[in-house]
């Protein structure tokens, strides 16, 4: 009898703990974070994974995408002259790029620094418009001032009597514009990032170095480089990956050109898939891009995790 | 209660009777056939140029009942393409859909056969021209219709004024307006002459040697007056012959009378020299002239559009066509059959041609003598001999007679231009036919 008066009590307890330890979950705080982060997964999932493995799926199709052919893509692929150009154009793209655009916003970050605060607003957000305008737009002004006719550069230099320089009709000139370019798109992204690993470096270090007779070449080697690693690393994959797939700079300035001599993953794959509708073996030629990126990533996060491991 | 009992042999021949009909009604509206068509049109660049099709395709809907959504997709940045690849992979999209040159073709699996259309449209307007043959057709089985809306002849603009005073040649005399042309004399080795001599005077001819359609036209269309082909019919590679040798001999000389960055130049570059004056030729469909009526006018009354050159096999222009094809997935067929009949009439393509300013070119051979390509101008009868009244030229596209879906590759590539301009800056000849017949081999993947 008593057990049967007890059992509704016992059930209410049962239940108040589950809703307690629901309670519990929702609280913690990864719960929390992940619920707010659902949306956006179930987007990336949608958006990206979907589509990378639709592009897996077509990379094994014949051209008319009847049949089932394996890695015969990528073995047609390696046989290819021209692909092999894509592949070294598209690494020279992408180092240099990322090289100076880490060079140059660590520069122009330094000097955006020591502006005094009260302007200092005004410099950043002039500086960030090149990477705020849409690329495709601005790769348009660049387009017109590299015009093969009527260069608004050649008619300056005319006046210093240089001149006229096949900016997109050379390969090596085309390959200097197409990078110039994306340098000035991506630098301000270096600039800013470093900017704010440059804010949260310890003042006392700097007076202690000083106070040790630190020039400031020492200064910057053995104290701001250091601090700044991570964020260095972190920016330098990103903008690697970012820069390895560029279509919209290429194709509008050179559309590959001259003779092929500035196609990258991107705009080759773009070429052949869409243009030549040879959409299997245009995947191919962008899935060429995923291990290369892999390895990249893989160094530097291990760099990345190793000295968060020893700090 | 009294029960009819229907025999299996009345029953077939009611089947027989009622499928025979249905396939051999025309198209009729009736309350459930109407339904609803999209169509995907290209988006024409001469302002007010979608409007003739708008309505054209509004009035036919008025009578058949159909709803109707137009959408005008540019080929600006290839979205055209895009969309053509987009509805094939997802097998759903536009009931009609706007194909430029190679696209039906490469989509010929997926595409309704507009045999029963064109047999019509055949006999109402005649022929059409042969590079509209070899790309709308596969195995007899036309893949779509002929447009006329985009459809164009990238044949020479030239300056009369500029051609006459450094080359001596009067462009009005050797293509008179209104009668047929008198050019026997306007070979290969004259126009070569004459671009020299326009060179020297200081304003080239303007002739690209990029990767873009106009470029790689123009070299298509000077290959064939040399006979010259990389692949043929068969798909047997070709490029090591002596007609392609003395096609790049022609071109090595003729790039050394060209501007010098000819070689970065897309489809805008060409449009542009004539517009500023700089040229006293361009390869371009009327839309050059047309920029220039309103820019630069006093470039526009000097400017007159005629025929190719001829060389040793023939005088060849470039034809450039634009379809309209049905999927096979489309749920309204009869529809779309239907409403591409009424935009193939003889007085829809006119509507249309008036409406593009004359751009627009219909492949039939009793269409070619419109009125707005006589009245057309300044100067009048500028366009006259555009349309190839009087069939003076071959009417073909670059990298034919190959297979379409191999010489679609050749054409995408810009392997002619490419092997020009190797040619040119000092490879050996020998370096790039290798390098050509590579290509190509690479191009006959299936």
């Amino acid at each position: 009898m008593a057990d049967v008066a007890l059992q509704p009590n016992r059930g209410a307890a049962q239940a108040a703990r589950k809703r307690s330890s629901l309670h519990k979950m929702l609280k913690r705080k990864s719960t929390v974070a992940f619920l707010m982060t659902l949306p956006l997964i179930l987007l990336i999932a949608t958006l990206v994974i979907y589509p990378a493995f639709y592009a897996l799926h077509l990379a094994t199709l014949n051209k008319s995408m009847q049949r089932f052919v394996g890695l015969s893509n990528f073995e047609f692929l390696f046989r290819r002259e021209t692909f092999w150009l894509v592949v070294k154009q598209s690494c020279i793209f992408a180092i240099t790029a990322v090289v100076f655009k880490a060079l140059l916003g660590f520069i122009i970050a330094h000097f955006v620094h020591n502006i005094p605060a009260k302007g200092q607003r005004k410099w950043r957000g002039m500086l960030l418009v090149p990477w705020v305008i849409p690329p495709a737009m601005s790769t348009l002004a660049w387009l017109w001032l590299f015009d093969p006719s009527y260069s608004a550069f050649n008619y300056t230099l005319s006046f210093f009597g240089i001149g006229p320089i096949p900016w997109t009709g050379d390969a090596m000139w085309a390959r200097f514009s197409v990078i110039l370019v994306n340098i000035w798109v991506g630098a301000p992204f270096f600039m800013i990032m470093y900017l704010a690993a440059l804010k949260s470096v310890p003042e006392q270090l700097y007076e202690a170095a000083a106070i040790d007779g630190a020039n400031w070449w020492q200064r910057i080697w053995y104290v701001t480089l250091p601090m700044m690693r991570n964020i260095i690393a972190i920016t330098t994959l990103f903008s690697l990956i970012v820069t390895f797939a560029n279509f919209d700079i290429v194709r509008i300035l050179t559309a590959g050109g001259p003779l092929d001599h500035t196609h990258i993953f991107a705009t080759w794959a773009f070429r052949i898939g869409i243009e030549g509708s040879d959409i299997p073996l245009g995947a191919s030629v962008s899935l060429f891009m995923v291990p290369i990126l892999a390895i990249a990533a893989i160094f530097i996060l291990r760099d990345i995790n190793k000295r968060g491991n020893e700090a | 209660m009294s029960r009819r009992k229907l025999s299996r042999r009345q029953f077939v021949a009611a089947t027989a009777l009622s499928s025979a009909a249905l396939i051999t009604a025309p198209y009729v509206r009736g309350a459930h056939a109407a339904g609803k068509l999209s169509i995907g049109f290209w988006d024409h660049w001469v302002p007010g140029a979608n409007k003739a099709s708008t309505d054209i395709v509004n009035a036919w809907a008025e009578k058949e009942k159909v709803e109707v959504q137009i959408d005008y997709i540019p080929s600006q940045g290839n979205k055209n393409l895009l969309t053509i690849a987009a509805e094939a992979q997802a097998k759903s999209g536009h009931d009609i859909l706007a194909m430029p040159t190679w696209w039906p073709h490469a989509q010929a699996e997926l595409l309704e056969p507009m045999n029963d259309v064109m047999e019509g449209l055949i006999k109402q307007n005649g022929e059409p021209n042969g590079t509209v043959k070899y790309l709308g057709q596969s195995k007899g089985k036309w893949l779509a219709v002929p447009a006329s809306v985009g459809s164009q002849i990238k044949g020479p603009c030239s300056r009369i004024d500029l051609m006459k005073q450094h080359a001596g040649i009067d462009v009005q005399a050797l293509y008179p307006a209104g009668a047929a042309p008198k050019a026997d004399n306007w070979t290969l080795d004259t126009f070569l002459k004459a671009a020299e001599a326009c060179h020297k005077g200081g304003v080239p001819f303007g002739i690209g040697l990029g990767e873009t359609s106009d470029n790689v036209d123009t070299a298509g269309a000077i290959f064939q007056s040399f006979g010259a082909a990389l692949v043929d019919e068969k798909g047997n590679v070709t490029v090591k012959t002596d007609a392609v040798r003395q096609a790049l001999e022609f071109y090595k000389k003729l790039i050394s009378f060209l501007p010098p960055d000819a070689g970065a130049w897309d489809d805008s570059s060409n449009n542009k020299w004539l517009v500023s004056g700089r040229g006293a030729m361009v390869m371009n469909p009327p839309s050059a002239w047309a920029v220039a009526k309103r820019d630069a006018p006093q470039v526009a009354e000097q400017c007159w559009t005629h025929g190719f050159p001829a060389g040793p096999k023939g005088r060849y222009a470039p034809y450039l066509s634009y379809f309209w094809g049905t999927w096979s997935f489309s749920k309204n067929k009869e529809a779309a059959k239907s409403v591409l009949r009424a935009l193939s009439q003889a007085d829809a393509i006119e509507k249309m041609c008036v409406a593009s300013g004359g751009y627009d070119l219909p492949c039939y051979e009793k269409l070619t003598m419109l009125k707005v390509w006589q009245e057309e101008g300044p100067p009048k009868g500028t366009l006259y001999h555009y349309p190839n009244p009087h069939n003076h030229q071959t009417l073909s596209i670059a990298a034919a007679p190959a297979p379409p879906k191999i010489a679609q590759q050749i054409y995408t590539q810009a392997t002619l231009t490419k092997m020009c301009l190797r040619y040119h800056k000092g490879e050996a000849m020998e370096n790039v036919l290798a390098w050509a017949e590579g290509e190509c081999e690479g191009f006959m993947r299936s």
